[in-house]
């Protein structure tokens, strides 16, 4: 089956070699900030995580959201979903993989990283997230390859991965809910410090993962011919309409909190997100807004049907989806957990050059682990017999 | 054949007395306490603010703890400190504008690790790097720490601090009685753990001329409580319910 990797069109190559580019500059980057220190990024002592710590809070969002496909398909018998289930759970592994790595950059001491495991902590909520994350990928591994496995082999999948996938399931919900403890339990960080984030943060995965596999499955089709198939695009888009308004909601729910009760560490980092502190952060202001503009433009088009299924303005929209969802639980997240700092103050974090250097690093392995494994897969089902094209209806 | 078989006979018999030797040794060196060292059920700090109102009282004592533990000199926002002071208004922070008289509108006020009962930021170290002690100190092993900063952001008071870069050529004075850190781990105060095993007061506590005590909380015939018992004192944010180990006389 690897065999299937090397071979491939020019474009396929060149695609290849411009990640393998970047992931070699960002290396690069990487050696000296190792060298350095972490100096070279643009945090501070008030303000301890950033660019990071936010790609990876985002990313676990991309690949739980995988259970989107595979819930309806295990305990609803949804058939649609099996012709495209594995580039879903191909998704998680890159999106899992790219986790995995925006934590060890983000490390002072990445050498000590297995002290996690030597030196279990149960309190700590980190030490759920390690443990979480890699079953989370062994899983979609397992799972995946199998599958794909007997798909072409055309027999039926062995019980035992059935009972993987029902696990499966769960699991994904579980790995975003602790990545939302991670930051839901701390007393004093108040933007944080709420109930409804770990619903927020499903939410919030459950219309961004798909919009971003849905644009990679429309992307595919134009560069393979490999169709996802109507009904595919139109599940999976009311999936993604309806996920994102319950996002829409639950930050409704932070707003009422906040500035009904008028408690000032509830409503302080709002204010400062959106509304800056005296002339401070005015890049996250606009940042902020951007992502208000944009989410409700995505769900505009994607609540009126007539929107949503015009293939010509759904990608636009799922992209709106993604880089409001982005901002939102990116940096939105961080920036307004650390606002104000424990005395009352504010300060800017801008990430830098150098940081988002090695960040781009991160998403080109995600890219090329993403690449290969929906090559294989692409391969197999050619081989298998899938067909490519569909007729109208299917 | 034989030589090999005779060499290996050797060097068995060599590691296995070595390894006999290196245990005995090991047992006899075992780590014993100095019998001079303070020990305490929960140690707790009592600052006497009405003692410190001006900036050139509190410099000796932030100058002690820097010097004494190599806490290196980085200014700006990646700076490290493990004692340092500010106005009322950013100490305890939660009333936006209060109104208060003029001597507690002036005064400075030590800020430092609170060695909480309920540390969030022990809860939250993936690798056990922040513990508590037996006499209810927060402490770090720099050597275990893996830089992650959750502990940073768990901790509502800001007391600690991130070494973004080699501390070393930030020293000024090195005092060698103490370690350096290295780039890339978390530090803080230490309520002098290691002066206080060899029977000494912190060396805030000893800088200040008797404006900081320092004793055991446990205790109701130890100094922190008569100073508590005989004056009205407020600790930062109590209402988290990590009930810090300082106290402020105001």
């Amino acid at each position: 089956m690897v065999e299937k990797v090397l071979k491939g069109s020019p474009k396929y190559y060149l695609w290849l070699l411009f990640l393998l580019s970047i992931i070699g500059y960002a290396f690069i980057v990487y050696v000296f900030q190792l060298m350095y220190g972490l100096q070279t990024t643009g945090l501070t002592r008030n303000t301890s995580w950033g660019f990071y710590i936010a790609q990876f809070t985002y990313l676990v969002g991309v690949a739980a959201a995988a259970v989107m496909l595979v819930l309806p398909a295990t305990f609803h018998h949804y058939h649609p979903y099996h012709r495209v289930i594995v580039f879903a759970e191909f998704l998680a592994i890159g999106a899992v993989i790219m986790c995995m790595l925006f934590i060890v950059v983000d490390m002072g001491q990445p050498q000590r990283v297995m002290n996690v495991i030597l030196h279990p902590t149960p309190n700590s909520v980190m030490f759920w997230d390690c443990t979480v994350l890699c079953g989370y990928l062994l899983l979609n591994a397992v799972i995946g390859w199998t599958s794909l496995e007997h798909e072409s082999r055309h027999v039926e999948v062995p019980r035992w991965i059935k009972v993987l996938v029902v696990i499966s399931i769960f699991w994904a919900f579980s790995i975003h809910t602790v990545t939302a403890f991670l930051y839901a339990g701390l007393p004093g960080r108040h933007y944080w410090l709420s109930a409804i984030m770990a619903a927020r943060f499903l939410a919030s995965a459950f219309c961004a993962g798909p919009a971003l596999l849905l644009l990679c499955l429309l992307l595919l089709k134009k560069l393979t011919g490999f169709d996802p198939s109507k009904p595919v695009i139109r599940s999976l888009s009311i999936t993604i309409a309806y996920a994102m308004g319950l996002n829409m909601f639950f930050y409704v729910l932070e707003l009422f909190t906040a500035f009904y009760s008028g408690i000032p560490g509830h409503a302080h980092p709002i204010h400062f997100l959106f509304g800056g502190h005296e002339g401070l952060n005015v890049w996250v202001t606009g940042w902020m807004w951007t992502a208000v503009v944009l989410a409700f433009v995505s769900i505009f088009f994607l609540a009126i049907p007539k929107y949503r299924y015009n293939l010509k303005i759904l990608p636009w929209a799922l992209v709106a989806l993604v880089i409001a969802t982005w901002i939102d639980k990116g940096l939105g997240l961080l920036i307004g957990g650390f606002a104000p700092t424990p005395y009352e103050t504010y300060e800017v974090y801008t990430p830098s050059f150098w940081e988002v250097s090695v960040g781009l690093g991160v998403f080109a392995v995600g890219a090329l682990v993403v690449s290969i494994l929906w090559k294989i897969a692409l391969e197999m089902k050619k081989e298998s017999g899938v067909p490519f094209e569909l007729s109208e209806g299917e | 054949m034989n030589t090999s078989r005779r060499y290996f006979l050797k060097v068995a018999g060599l590691s296995t007395f070595a390894i006999a030797a290196g245990a005995s040794k090991g047992n006899a060196a075992e780590y014993e306490a100095y019998p001079e060292g303070l020990k305490a059920h929960r140690w707790a700090m009592v600052i006497d603010t009405r003692r410190f109102n001006s900036p050139e009282d509190m410099k000796p004592i932030v100058d002690a703890c820097h010097k004494a533990h190599n806490v290196p000199t980085i200014p700006g926002p990646k700076e490290i400190k493990w004692i340092w002071d500010d106005t009322f208004e950013h100490a305890f922070a939660g009333d936006p504008s209060p109104i208060l008289p003029e001597r507690i509108e002036k005064r400075r006020f030590f800020l430092l690790c609170n060695h909480c009962t309920n540390p969030s930021c022990v809860r939250v170290c993936p690798a056990g790097a922040t513990y508590k002690t037996p006499g209810g100190l927060v402490a770090i092993d720099y050597h275990r720490c893996v830089g992650c900063r959750f502990c940073m952001a768990a901790c509502p008071y800001g007391s600690r601090s991130f070494n973004f870069m080699d501390p070393r050529p930030h020293v000024k004075e090195l005092n060698p009685e103490y370690p350096t850190r290295m780039r890339g781990v978390v530090e803080k105060c230490t309520f002098c753990a290691e002066r206080l095993e060899k029977g000494q007061m912190p060396a805030c506590v000893e800088a200040s001329k008797g404006a900081i005590v320092f004793g055991d909380l446990n205790d109701p015939k130890s100094i922190v409580r008569k100073m508590l018992a005989n004056n009205f004192s407020i600790r930062r944010k109590p209402d988290l319910g990590t009930d810090p180990g300082v106290y402020y006389i105001i």
